[in-house]
């Protein structure tokens, strides 16, 4: 290894909350090297970016090292004060963040955010501090940089704010950029192009990169080390390659399993034990729909226009038969959400007619559409489990509420019989229903959500990102559970995701939408593997891909 | 800027162009309820307890209360359109008249308090945000809490007792200016600012010593919300994500309070000034109560004690109209102080 950089020593950071100290990192570990990229990887919780922001001096002020070192240059960052502080933030170390949108002030133009940045370590003009800050937005490639130097963050898209955060970083050539996930919430397409760009600028400067995320791709494509965290703990610490190919930790070997690749199925994602139900129901084969069934849901000219602006979704059609799963994937703004939520009527189409079971319900008014006798057959699941729950109504009552007024249940023994009977089939513990929705981990509220959504024993599931917000070990196991529920009860799944790879593994068909249109559909495997257009193909390239065996060391 | 400016403009305008149904609904509305209220105003504007049947019919006719309520409401309406807001039965002159008389006392005295009170409030609030929990959050909280609980008439009063008759700091609460001294030419209405046009310091002087006790009570009792609010959006604004990245790239102290944090905090306390300052100028009644400031708002309540309906009527299209132009100013100001207004 080269030189090392910085160096963290057995730290330990605690959290005081209201009850008590909780230990957020438990004796980390770590060195970097100079100009090299490190990933820190690990699920929600698992104190990666709470180390992050120990190096950069950043925890809020509940948050406290309680013992250990950091050494960056052979100086504690830990027991400095003051202006040496300052010297080091910025200068020597510098910071990009999750939700680039957030990171910037949003009531202050961007050029001036950047000379902020520059002239507190450089003493310089302000006419000076202007012009490098022009200098930098073109070395983060963005378009028209002179217009772009008055523009305020809401007027810039989420990659375009990421650049600038970058710019701000790199403004006065810090030896360390810790990147905290810095291109989760963005577009596939837009987060190769800013990760290519991030990896450029530290090697054609010589920095050094801690790269955290929960993404196992792509910390595989871009760093030649990776140190797996959990519970506060680095658990294993290999390169790529070893880290796919020989997984010494439990964990690792959890979190590799559960990434999604190229060529994973379903029942890959999770180990051996928590397998054997799911099992038991693919094995079954599936029942062909015989010759002449009508399809389940048909569209037909789709289009929808929000205030005269131009359409969101224009001409879109399509058909599904009854327990089959299609995938509609494309990029933010390209109306993927907008079409789910027409099909499910929570809005009104502009044009078009959307006919389920051979019954034209796209001119029921949506705000009477809860009257409608096919609103149980049409449920769906939410994106963030946490927003889509009641905060008041425990587990049991988010469950009941629609079997309440939409099958017209009672209060009443039969109701705790069918609510209980939800839990049991999306695996909810009973133990969990009297629960409120923030007493519950993220995955079990994903369950609530998704036992809420089949109360009614609906026939058709709108899922728009129902896993986008999960860990990857709990998506894998609501997407085991997706595809269960869909064999054992013939549910027709529209699954609307950004992520490739799992409407790959969880679609039988799927339809990639662009700027409100179809740019092309098909069976999913060999639309994946052969796509047809240039845009699918660009799609499906910016995937960090896990490469196993011999592609890596191809690569290598 | 000249697109914001421009979008900022269209905004004001249409802002304003939708206010007018609310405001004739308030003129509606007050027509009607002075008619409700109790109180025959031909019996107290006669000539006295035994004044006749006759002498008071008079009256009423000459007052056209004998016609049914909706064609009195007609009258009214048509007059208002006219520009007339009637007379007052009380001073005997036009109510508009009495209104532009007493209005800049009022609002001098409004403004003032509000000055005060923000360059208190935003600082206090600040500080208490720096340092949630601590010595010095309790005590701007104690502070806060005690502004609101005295009621303004009773803080007037002590403040009074106190510099008045105690110390002999105050002149004597007794109106806008003693009597001895002689007023500048009128130009603005604010005393303040026309002694200062005329160059007479030794009346400005005079005129900012009556001004500043009535102006403390009534900012004492809206320090508060202010406080309260720049407190919590500053403690939003410094727990925000884009704080964190001032702090990452080591800005100094003050710029990431001041420019980062407080410019974002300032926000929400643009629209809660603009409220405090519409409610201040109808409830500072008390306060011209207590130190005999002749403002419109004692000019009102006088009316409605001897049911003198013109005035009440016209303090209230008043008092509307205000509240519609701060809404708007404060609009202007947010669309100014906040980029992303404009585009919505």
């Amino acid at each position: 290894m080269s030189e090392e950089l910085l160096r963290i020593e057995d730290l330990q950071v605690s959290f005081s909350t209201r009850r008590g100290m909780v230990e957020a990192v438990r004796g980390v570990t770590l060195s970097v090297g100079k100009g090299e990229m490190l990933g820190l990887v690990g699920e929600s919780g698992s104190g990666k970016s709470v180390t992050g922001f120990a190096t950069t001096r950043l925890l809020d002020a509940a948050g406290r090292v309680t013992g250990g070192r950091i050494l960056f240059r052979g100086q504690d960052v830990t027991k400095l004060r003051g202006d040496d502080l300052r010297h080091l933030q910025g200068a020597a170390m510098s910071m990009i963040f999750q939700n680039p949108r957030a990171a910037l002030n949003p009531i202050r133009a961007i050029g001036l955010q950047i000379a902020d940045a520059i002239l507190t370590h450089k003493r310089i003009s302000k006419d000076a501090a202007r012009a490098e800050a022009l200098d930098l937005l073109r070395a983060v490639q963005i378009r028209d940089p002179e217009a772009r130097m008055n523009a305020y963050p809401h007027e810039l898209s989420g990659g375009m704010c990421q650049r600038v955060m970058i710019a701000i970083a790199i403004s006065c050539n810090p030896a360390l950029l810790i990147a905290d996930e810095p291109t989760t919430g963005l577009d596939v397409t837009t987060q190769k192009v800013v990760m290519d760009l991030l990896a450029d600028i530290a090697a054609a400067r010589g920095m050094a990169t801690i790269l955290i995320t929960h993404d196992l791709g792509l910390a595989a494509r871009y760093c030649r080390r990776i140190a797996v965290m959990e519970r506060g703990r680095i658990v294993e610490e290999a390169s790529p390659r070893t880290l796919f190919s020989t997984p010494q930790h439990a964990y690792t070997r959890r979190l590799v399993a559960a990434s999604p690749t190229a060529t994973s199925r379903i029942e890959d994602l999770v180990t051996e034990e928590e397998r054997e139900r799911y099992a038991t129901v693919v094995s079954k084969p599936r029942q062909e729909p015989a010759h002449g069934t009508p399809p389940l849901l048909e569209v037909r000219k789709l289009a929808k226009r929000f205030d005269q602006g131009s359409a969101a979704v224009a001409d879109f059609s399509m058909t599904m038969a009854g327990g089959e799963s299609v995938g509609l994937v494309g990029e933010s703004g390209s109306g993927k959400s907008t079409t789910s939520r027409m099909i499910c009527r929570l809005i009104d189409p502009s044009e078009g007619d959307i006919v389920f079971d051979g019954q034209s319900i796209g001119h029921v008014a949506s705000r009477d559409f809860h009257r409608s006798r096919f609103r149980k057959d049409i449920q769906m699941v939410f994106q963030d489990p946490n927003e889509s729950l009641n905060p008041r109504y425990t587990a049991f009552d988010c469950i009941a509420h629609p079997l309440m007024r939409l099958d017209g249940m009672c209060v009443g023994d039969a109701l705790r019989k069918r609510v209980e009977e939800c839990a049991e089939r999306v695996g909810l513990p009973l133990d969990l229903l009297p629960r409120f929705p923030h007493q519950l981990s993220g995955g079990q509220k994903a369950r609530v959500g998704i036992a809420r959504a089949i109360a009614c024993r609906p026939r058709l599931l709108v899922l728009d990102e129902p896993t986008a917000a999960l860990d990857v070990s709990v998506q894998a196991v609501v997407l085991q559970l997706l595809d269960r529920l869909r064999r054992e009860n013939d549910i027709a799944l529209l699954f609307v995701s950004h992520d490739l790879n799992v409407v790959r593994m969880l679609c039988d068909r799927t339809i990639v939408l662009r700027n409100g249109g179809i740019v092309e559909q098909g069976e999913s495997r060999a639309l994946f593997d052969n796509p047809k257009t240039d845009y699918t193909r660009k799609l499906v390239e910016a995937i960090p891909h896990i490469e196993t065996g011999a592609a890596l060391a191809a690569a290598l | 800027m000249t697109t914001g400016l421009g979008a900022t403009m269209v905004r004001a305008g249409r802002r304003l162009l939708s206010s007018l149904p609310a405001l004739f609904g308030v003129l509606v509305f007050t027509f009607l309820l002075m008619r409700v209220l109790p109180g025959d105003p031909a019996v107290f504007f006669a000539s006295g307890p035994n004044a006749g049947k006759e002498e008071i019919e008079l009256i009423r006719k000459q007052m056209g209360l004998d016609k049914s309520v909706p064609e009195q409401l007609v009258f009214y309406l048509s007059d208002i359109g006219h520009g007339n807001l009637g007379r007052s039965m009380m001073t005997g002159q036009p109510v508009l008249k009495d209104l532009r008389e007493r209005l800049p006392a009022s609002l001098e005295l409004t403004f003032t308090a509000l000055l005060i009170a923000l360059i208190a409030a935003v600082p206090l609030g600040v500080i208490a945000a720096l340092r949630p929990g601590s010595v010095v959050d309790h005590g701007v909280r104690l502070f806060c809490a005690l502004g609101v609980c005295v009621p303004t008439f009773v803080s007037g009063l002590l403040l009074i007792y106190v510099f008045y008759y105690l110390l002999g700091l105050a002149p004597d609460p007794t109106g806008r200016i003693d009597v001895f001294t002689s007023l500048p030419p009128q130009r603005t209405g604010f005393l303040s600012i026309d002694f200062l046009l005329a160059g007479d310091f030794e009346g400005w002087w005079a005129a900012c010593k009556q001004l500043i006790l009535p102006a403390v009570s009534m900012a004492l009792f809206v320090i508060a919300p202010l406080a309260r609010i720049t407190r919590a959006s500053m403690l939003v604004s410094l727990g925000s994500d884009f704080v964190r990245t001032a702090r990452s790239v080591g800005l100094s102290w003050r710029k990431v309070v001041v420019t980062y944090a407080l410019r974002n905090a300032i926000l929400p306390v643009i629209t809660i000034a603009g409220i405090v300052f519409s409610t201040m100028l109808g409830a500072n009644v008390l306060v011209e109560k207590v130190f005999s400031w002749p403002g419109v708002a004692s000019y009102a309540l006088d009316a409605l004690l001897s049911s003198d309906y013109a005035p009440v009527q016209g303090f209230v299209l008043l008092m509307a109209s205000l509240f519609v132009l701060v809404n708007l100013v404060v609009d202007i100001c947010y669309g100014i102080a906040d980029p992303r207004v404009s585009i919505e």
